[in-house]
Protein backbone atom coordinates (compact mmCIF):
# COMPACT_ATOMS: atom_id res chain seq x y z
CA UNK A 1 0.00 0.00 0.00
CA UNK A 2 2.50 2.19 1.16
CA UNK A 3 5.23 1.28 -1.99
CA UNK A 4 2.07 1.87 -4.23
CA UNK A 5 1.37 5.49 -2.72
CA UNK A 6 5.33 6.43 -2.99
CA UNK A 7 5.30 6.38 -6.44
CA UNK A 8 6.06 10.11 -7.39
CA UNK A 9 4.22 10.11 -10.78
CA UNK A 10 0.86 8.15 -9.32
CA UNK A 11 0.88 10.30 -6.21
CA UNK A 12 0.72 13.14 -8.38
CA UNK A 13 -1.83 11.64 -10.34
CA UNK A 14 -4.05 10.94 -7.77
CA UNK A 15 -3.61 14.34 -6.01
CA UNK A 16 -4.32 16.54 -8.84
CA UNK A 17 -7.47 15.25 -8.91
CA UNK A 18 -8.23 15.70 -5.36
CA UNK A 19 -6.51 19.21 -4.59
CA UNK A 20 -9.18 21.50 -5.96
CA UNK A 21 -12.17 19.32 -3.45
CA UNK A 22 -9.73 19.69 -0.41
CA UNK A 23 -9.22 23.23 -0.22
CA UNK A 24 -13.36 23.86 -1.17
CA UNK A 25 -14.41 21.61 1.63
CA UNK A 26 -11.85 22.68 4.11
CA UNK A 27 -12.93 26.32 3.25
CA UNK A 28 -16.54 25.49 3.88
CA UNK A 29 -15.55 23.30 7.09
CA UNK A 30 -13.81 25.87 8.70
CA UNK A 31 -16.40 28.90 7.50
CA UNK A 32 -18.84 27.30 8.92
CA UNK A 33 -17.07 26.14 11.62
CA UNK A 34 -15.98 29.64 12.21
CA UNK A 35 -19.86 30.83 11.98
CA UNK A 36 -21.44 28.14 14.49
CA UNK A 37 -18.32 28.69 16.80
CA UNK A 38 -18.58 32.43 17.17
CA UNK A 39 -22.08 33.62 16.48
CA UNK A 40 -24.64 30.63 16.63
CA UNK A 41 -23.36 28.97 19.85
CA UNK A 42 -24.70 29.43 23.10
CA UNK A 43 -22.45 31.18 25.93
CA UNK A 44 -20.72 28.81 28.36
CA UNK A 45 -22.67 29.00 32.06
CA UNK A 46 -20.19 30.00 33.77
CA UNK A 47 -17.21 31.35 30.78
CA UNK A 48 -19.49 33.27 29.32
CA UNK A 49 -18.03 34.22 25.77
CA UNK A 50 -14.67 33.13 26.26
CA UNK A 51 -15.57 29.65 25.63
CA UNK A 52 -15.48 30.06 21.75
CA UNK A 53 -11.68 30.50 22.25
CA UNK A 54 -11.70 26.57 22.58
CA UNK A 55 -13.29 26.42 18.94
CA UNK A 56 -9.55 27.39 17.40
CA UNK A 57 -7.37 26.03 20.85
CA UNK A 58 -8.65 22.37 20.97
CA UNK A 59 -8.95 21.42 16.89
CA UNK A 60 -5.07 23.01 17.08
CA UNK A 61 -4.07 20.90 19.71
CA UNK A 62 -5.37 17.71 18.69
CA UNK A 63 -4.28 18.07 15.00
CA UNK A 64 -0.34 19.02 16.64
CA UNK A 65 -0.41 16.16 18.48
CA UNK A 66 -2.08 13.43 15.37
CA UNK A 67 0.43 15.59 12.97
CA UNK A 68 3.43 14.27 15.61
CA UNK A 69 1.99 11.18 15.32
CA UNK A 70 1.79 11.01 11.66
CA UNK A 71 5.31 12.55 11.36
CA UNK A 72 7.05 9.80 13.62
CA UNK A 73 4.90 7.34 11.97
CA UNK A 74 6.30 8.37 8.58
CA UNK A 75 10.02 9.06 9.87
CA UNK A 76 9.38 4.48 11.30
CA UNK A 77 8.79 3.90 7.72
CA UNK A 78 11.70 5.75 6.52
CA UNK A 79 14.26 4.38 9.28
CA UNK A 80 12.85 0.45 8.78
CA UNK A 81 11.98 0.78 4.97
CA UNK A 82 14.56 3.79 3.92
CA UNK A 83 11.88 4.76 1.43
CA UNK A 84 13.34 8.38 0.88
CA UNK A 85 9.32 9.55 0.00
CA UNK A 86 8.26 8.82 3.72
CA UNK A 87 11.34 11.59 4.49
CA UNK A 88 9.78 14.13 2.34
CA UNK A 89 6.31 13.39 4.30
CA UNK A 90 7.92 14.07 7.40
CA UNK A 91 9.60 17.30 6.49
CA UNK A 92 6.29 18.42 4.99
CA UNK A 93 4.50 18.03 8.05
CA UNK A 94 6.93 19.03 10.69
CA UNK A 95 6.35 22.63 9.96
CA UNK A 96 2.44 22.28 9.73
CA UNK A 97 2.61 20.68 13.14
CA UNK A 98 4.68 23.21 14.58
CA UNK A 99 2.18 26.29 13.78
CA UNK A 100 -0.75 23.77 15.14
CA UNK A 101 1.02 24.16 18.13
CA UNK A 102 2.14 27.90 18.22
CA UNK A 103 -1.66 28.15 17.55
CA UNK A 104 -2.46 26.02 20.33
CA UNK A 105 0.04 27.38 23.22
CA UNK A 106 -1.27 31.06 22.20
CA UNK A 107 -4.48 30.40 21.69
CA UNK A 108 -4.64 28.68 25.37
CA UNK A 109 -2.81 31.49 26.94
CA UNK A 110 -5.51 34.21 25.47
CA UNK A 111 -8.23 31.66 27.58
CA UNK A 112 -6.24 31.08 30.15
CA UNK A 113 -5.77 35.11 31.19
CA UNK A 114 -9.34 35.68 31.51
CA UNK A 115 -10.26 32.06 32.86
CA UNK A 116 -7.47 31.09 35.09
CA UNK A 117 -6.07 34.86 35.72
CA UNK A 118 -2.56 33.93 34.17
CA UNK A 119 -1.55 33.45 30.82
CA UNK A 120 0.55 30.62 31.73
CA UNK A 121 1.83 28.27 34.19
CA UNK A 122 3.67 25.18 34.31
CA UNK A 123 1.53 22.59 34.76
CA UNK A 124 1.91 19.07 33.10
CA UNK A 125 -0.37 19.92 30.41
CA UNK A 126 0.91 23.46 29.29
CA UNK A 127 4.79 22.02 29.95
CA UNK A 128 4.14 19.09 27.61
CA UNK A 129 2.65 21.05 24.83
CA UNK A 130 5.48 23.56 24.94
CA UNK A 131 7.83 20.54 25.05
CA UNK A 132 5.84 19.21 21.47
CA UNK A 133 6.09 22.56 20.17
CA UNK A 134 10.25 21.85 21.11
CA UNK A 135 9.88 18.68 19.51
CA UNK A 136 8.62 20.39 16.04
CA UNK A 137 11.52 22.88 16.06
CA UNK A 138 14.05 20.17 16.92
CA UNK A 139 12.92 18.09 14.05
CA UNK A 140 13.13 21.06 11.64
CA UNK A 141 16.81 21.89 12.88
CA UNK A 142 18.25 18.41 13.42
CA UNK A 143 17.42 17.40 9.55
CA UNK A 144 18.67 20.42 8.15
CA UNK A 145 21.82 20.63 9.93
CA UNK A 146 24.36 18.75 8.38
CA UNK A 147 26.05 18.95 4.64
CA UNK A 148 24.82 15.55 3.40
CA UNK A 149 20.58 15.81 3.83
CA UNK A 150 20.56 11.74 4.33
CA UNK A 151 22.53 12.31 7.96
CA UNK A 152 20.23 15.14 8.78
CA UNK A 153 17.12 12.90 7.89
CA UNK A 154 18.08 10.07 9.76
CA UNK A 155 19.26 12.12 13.44
CA UNK A 156 15.72 14.06 12.79
CA UNK A 157 13.84 10.91 12.13
CA UNK A 158 14.85 9.19 15.57
CA UNK A 159 14.31 12.59 17.60
CA UNK A 160 10.96 12.23 16.44
CA UNK A 161 10.58 8.74 17.79
CA UNK A 162 11.46 10.28 21.40
CA UNK A 163 8.80 12.72 20.77
CA UNK A 164 6.30 10.20 20.17
CA UNK A 165 6.43 9.42 23.67
CA UNK A 166 5.46 12.73 24.67
CA UNK A 167 2.47 12.15 23.18
CA UNK A 168 0.31 9.80 25.63
CA UNK A 169 1.96 12.40 28.34
CA UNK A 170 0.26 15.35 26.60
CA UNK A 171 -2.97 13.16 26.32
CA UNK A 172 -3.03 11.80 30.25
CA UNK A 173 -1.53 14.61 31.83
CA UNK A 174 -4.78 15.87 32.98
CA UNK A 175 -5.89 12.65 34.36
CA UNK A 176 -2.53 11.70 36.22
CA UNK A 177 -1.31 14.39 37.71
CA UNK A 178 -3.36 17.57 39.23
CA UNK A 179 -3.25 20.47 37.14
CA UNK A 180 -4.37 23.36 36.76
CA UNK A 181 -5.63 22.75 33.06
CA UNK A 182 -9.18 20.98 32.93
CA UNK A 183 -9.65 17.50 31.98
CA UNK A 184 -10.62 16.24 28.65
CA UNK A 185 -14.30 17.02 27.64
CA UNK A 186 -14.70 14.48 24.77
CA UNK A 187 -12.29 11.52 24.58
CA UNK A 188 -13.36 9.77 27.72
CA UNK A 189 -15.13 6.94 28.96
CA UNK A 190 -18.36 8.53 30.33
CA UNK A 191 -19.35 10.42 26.96
CA UNK A 192 -18.51 13.68 25.83
CA UNK A 193 -19.44 16.44 28.47
CA UNK A 194 -19.73 19.57 26.51
CA UNK A 195 -23.53 20.51 25.26
CA UNK A 196 -23.90 19.20 21.32
CA UNK A 197 -24.73 22.81 20.10
CA UNK A 198 -21.21 23.77 21.40
CA UNK A 199 -19.88 19.91 19.96
CA UNK A 200 -20.71 20.69 16.26
CA UNK A 201 -18.35 24.32 15.77
CA UNK A 202 -15.60 22.24 17.76
CA UNK A 203 -16.24 19.19 15.11
CA UNK A 204 -16.15 21.22 11.48
CA UNK A 205 -13.33 23.32 13.13
CA UNK A 206 -11.30 19.63 13.50
CA UNK A 207 -12.35 18.18 10.07
CA UNK A 208 -11.53 21.59 8.39
CA UNK A 209 -8.35 22.29 9.74
CA UNK A 210 -7.59 18.53 9.47
CA UNK A 211 -8.73 18.25 5.68
CA UNK A 212 -6.73 21.95 5.13
CA UNK A 213 -3.74 20.39 6.42
CA UNK A 214 -3.59 17.47 3.57
CA UNK A 215 -4.03 20.19 1.28
CA UNK A 216 -1.06 21.65 2.39
CA UNK A 217 0.91 18.37 2.82
CA UNK A 218 0.23 17.63 -0.80
CA UNK A 219 0.92 20.64 -2.38
CA UNK A 220 4.21 20.73 -0.83
CA UNK A 221 4.97 16.80 -1.28
CA UNK A 222 4.52 18.29 -4.73
CA UNK A 223 6.79 21.37 -4.57
CA UNK A 224 9.22 18.85 -3.07
CA UNK A 225 9.10 16.42 -5.52
CA UNK A 226 9.69 19.18 -8.67
CA UNK A 227 12.44 20.29 -6.95
CA UNK A 228 14.40 17.04 -6.31
CA UNK A 229 13.75 16.48 -10.32
CA UNK A 230 14.92 20.00 -10.89
CA UNK A 231 18.17 19.57 -9.16
CA UNK A 232 18.37 16.28 -11.05
CA UNK A 233 18.22 17.65 -14.04
CA UNK A 234 20.81 20.31 -13.32
CA UNK A 235 22.88 17.76 -12.19
CA UNK A 236 22.70 15.61 -15.32
CA UNK A 237 23.75 18.75 -17.33
CA UNK A 238 26.51 19.63 -15.32
CA UNK A 239 27.62 16.03 -15.76
CA UNK A 240 26.93 16.40 -19.62
CA UNK A 241 29.44 19.21 -19.77
CA UNK A 242 32.02 17.98 -17.29
CA UNK A 243 31.76 14.84 -20.10
CA UNK B 1 14.90 -12.32 8.81
CA UNK B 2 14.76 -9.48 6.08
CA UNK B 3 16.55 -6.14 7.06
CA UNK B 4 13.51 -4.11 7.00
CA UNK B 5 11.76 -6.17 9.78
CA UNK B 6 14.72 -6.49 11.67
CA UNK B 7 14.83 -2.53 11.76
CA UNK B 8 11.41 -1.96 12.50
CA UNK B 9 11.49 -4.65 15.09
CA UNK B 10 14.77 -2.67 16.57
CA UNK B 11 12.64 0.38 16.12
CA UNK B 12 10.09 -0.56 18.31
CA UNK B 13 12.24 -1.98 21.10
CA UNK B 14 13.54 1.09 21.52
CA UNK B 15 10.67 3.36 21.37
CA UNK B 16 9.34 0.77 24.33
CA UNK B 17 12.28 0.78 26.20
CA UNK B 18 12.38 4.63 26.37
CA UNK B 19 8.58 4.95 26.98
CA UNK B 20 9.27 2.22 30.26
CA UNK B 21 12.33 4.87 30.95
CA UNK B 22 10.27 7.83 30.48
CA UNK B 23 7.06 6.41 32.95
CA UNK B 24 9.66 5.35 36.10
CA UNK B 25 11.29 8.92 35.40
CA UNK B 26 7.80 11.33 35.73
CA UNK B 27 6.64 8.23 38.60
CA UNK B 28 9.60 9.14 40.87
CA UNK B 29 9.29 12.54 39.87
CA UNK B 30 5.30 12.70 40.82
CA UNK B 31 5.58 15.19 43.31
CA UNK B 32 7.31 17.88 41.11
CA UNK B 33 5.00 17.36 38.22
CA UNK B 34 1.58 17.78 40.11
CA UNK B 35 1.05 21.56 39.79
CA UNK B 36 -0.95 21.69 43.19
CA UNK B 37 -1.77 19.58 46.68
CA UNK B 38 -5.33 19.10 47.64
CA UNK B 39 -5.61 20.24 51.41
CA UNK B 40 -5.99 16.32 52.03
CA UNK B 41 -2.78 15.91 50.76
CA UNK B 42 -1.01 18.62 53.02
CA UNK B 43 -2.61 17.10 56.52
CA UNK B 44 -1.28 13.79 55.55
CA UNK B 45 2.08 15.67 54.77
CA UNK B 46 2.48 18.31 57.46
CA UNK B 47 0.25 16.89 60.00
CA UNK B 48 -2.30 20.30 61.51
CA UNK B 49 0.52 22.49 62.26
CA UNK B 50 1.67 23.64 58.84
CA UNK B 51 4.80 26.22 58.70
CA UNK B 52 6.19 25.50 55.42
CA UNK B 53 8.24 28.67 54.24
CA UNK B 54 8.50 27.29 50.44
CA UNK B 55 6.00 28.63 48.19
CA UNK B 56 3.52 25.71 47.41
CA UNK B 57 0.16 25.53 45.94
CA UNK B 58 -3.17 24.05 47.35
CA UNK B 59 -6.09 23.42 44.96
CA UNK B 60 -9.95 22.70 46.12
CA UNK B 61 -13.16 24.75 46.16
CA UNK B 62 -13.89 27.85 47.58
CA UNK B 63 -15.82 26.39 50.70
CA UNK B 64 -19.47 28.03 50.93
CA UNK B 65 -20.22 30.92 53.34
CA UNK B 66 -16.59 31.36 54.05
CA UNK B 67 -15.17 34.28 52.00
CA UNK B 68 -15.17 37.14 54.17
CA UNK B 69 -13.93 40.96 52.67
CA UNK B 70 -12.13 43.13 55.13
CA UNK B 71 -9.47 45.86 54.14
CA UNK B 72 -8.56 44.48 51.04
CA UNK B 73 -8.06 40.99 52.51
CA UNK B 74 -10.10 38.07 50.89
CA UNK B 75 -10.36 35.29 53.98
CA UNK B 76 -11.53 32.27 52.67
CA UNK B 77 -11.37 28.39 53.38
CA UNK B 78 -10.37 25.75 50.55
CA UNK B 79 -11.81 22.63 51.13
CA UNK B 80 -11.36 19.18 49.12
CA UNK B 81 -14.29 17.86 51.25
CA UNK B 82 -12.41 16.41 53.69
CA UNK B 83 -10.03 18.58 54.65
CA UNK B 84 -10.14 22.54 54.66
CA UNK B 85 -7.50 25.22 54.58
CA UNK B 86 -7.60 28.94 55.38
CA UNK B 87 -6.20 31.03 53.22
CA UNK B 88 -5.63 35.05 53.32
CA UNK B 89 -5.09 36.84 49.98
CA UNK B 90 -4.79 40.41 49.26
CA UNK B 91 -4.61 40.68 45.33
CA UNK B 92 -6.30 40.28 42.77
CA UNK B 93 -9.07 37.66 42.40
CA UNK B 94 -9.82 36.37 38.96
CA UNK B 95 -13.69 36.61 37.52
CA UNK B 96 -14.45 33.04 38.34
CA UNK B 97 -13.53 33.16 41.58
CA UNK B 98 -16.87 32.66 43.64
CA UNK B 99 -18.05 29.54 46.66
CA UNK B 100 -18.12 26.70 45.13
CA UNK B 101 -15.76 27.55 42.47
CA UNK B 102 -12.23 24.95 42.18
CA UNK B 103 -9.28 26.99 42.59
CA UNK B 104 -5.67 26.72 43.08
CA UNK B 105 -3.26 29.31 45.33
CA UNK B 106 -0.40 30.02 45.39
CA UNK B 107 1.27 30.66 48.74
CA UNK B 108 3.02 30.07 52.11
CA UNK B 109 2.04 28.71 54.95
CA UNK B 110 2.35 30.60 58.69
CA UNK B 111 0.58 28.92 61.98
CA UNK B 112 -1.67 26.39 59.38
CA UNK B 113 -2.89 29.57 57.07
CA UNK B 114 -1.96 29.76 53.87
CA UNK B 115 -0.97 33.36 53.07
CA UNK B 116 -1.55 33.73 48.96
CA UNK B 117 0.58 35.47 46.51
CA UNK B 118 -1.92 34.09 43.53
CA UNK B 119 -5.42 32.71 43.27
CA UNK B 120 -6.07 31.38 39.57
CA UNK B 121 -9.43 29.36 38.97
CA UNK B 122 -9.64 26.15 37.82
CA UNK B 123 -12.60 25.31 36.01
CA UNK B 124 -14.27 21.79 34.91
CA UNK B 125 -14.28 19.97 31.89
CA UNK B 126 -18.24 20.71 31.26
CA UNK B 127 -19.32 22.84 28.94
CA UNK B 128 -22.95 23.69 28.81
CA UNK B 129 -25.49 26.84 27.61
CA UNK B 130 -26.41 29.06 31.28
CA UNK B 131 -30.28 27.94 30.56
CA UNK B 132 -29.14 23.76 30.56
CA UNK B 133 -27.17 24.62 33.81
CA UNK B 134 -30.07 26.32 35.24
CA UNK B 135 -32.51 23.50 34.61
CA UNK B 136 -29.99 20.61 35.48
CA UNK B 137 -30.06 23.04 39.11
CA UNK B 138 -33.84 23.25 39.47
CA UNK B 139 -34.24 19.46 38.83
CA UNK B 140 -31.65 18.74 41.51
CA UNK B 141 -29.31 16.54 39.19
CA UNK B 142 -26.38 19.05 39.05
CA UNK B 143 -23.59 17.47 39.32
CA UNK B 144 -20.74 20.16 38.48
CA UNK B 145 -19.61 23.00 40.94
CA UNK B 146 -21.64 24.87 42.60
CA UNK B 147 -22.66 27.83 40.90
Amino acid sequence: MFDWLANPNRFKRITNKLEPFLIVISIILIASGLYFGLFDSPKDYQQGDAVRIMYVHVPSAWLASFLFLSLAVSCIFYLAWKHPFADIISNTIAPIGAVFSVLTLVTGSLWGKPMWGTWWVWDARLTSMLVLFFFYLGYIILSNAFERKIDGSKSASVLALIGLINLPIIKFSVDWWHTLHQPSSILKFDGPSIDEQMLLPLILMFFGFSIFSLYLIIVNVKTKLIQKKCEALILKSNLKEFL
Amino acid sequence: MNPKYRRLLIIIFIIMTLGLATKLILMALEENIIYFFTPNEIKMKYGNKANIQNTIRVGGLVLENSVIEKDGITKFNITDRSHKIEVLFDGLLPDLFREGQGIVVEGIFQNNKLIASQVLAKHDENYMPPEVADALIKNGVWQGEKK
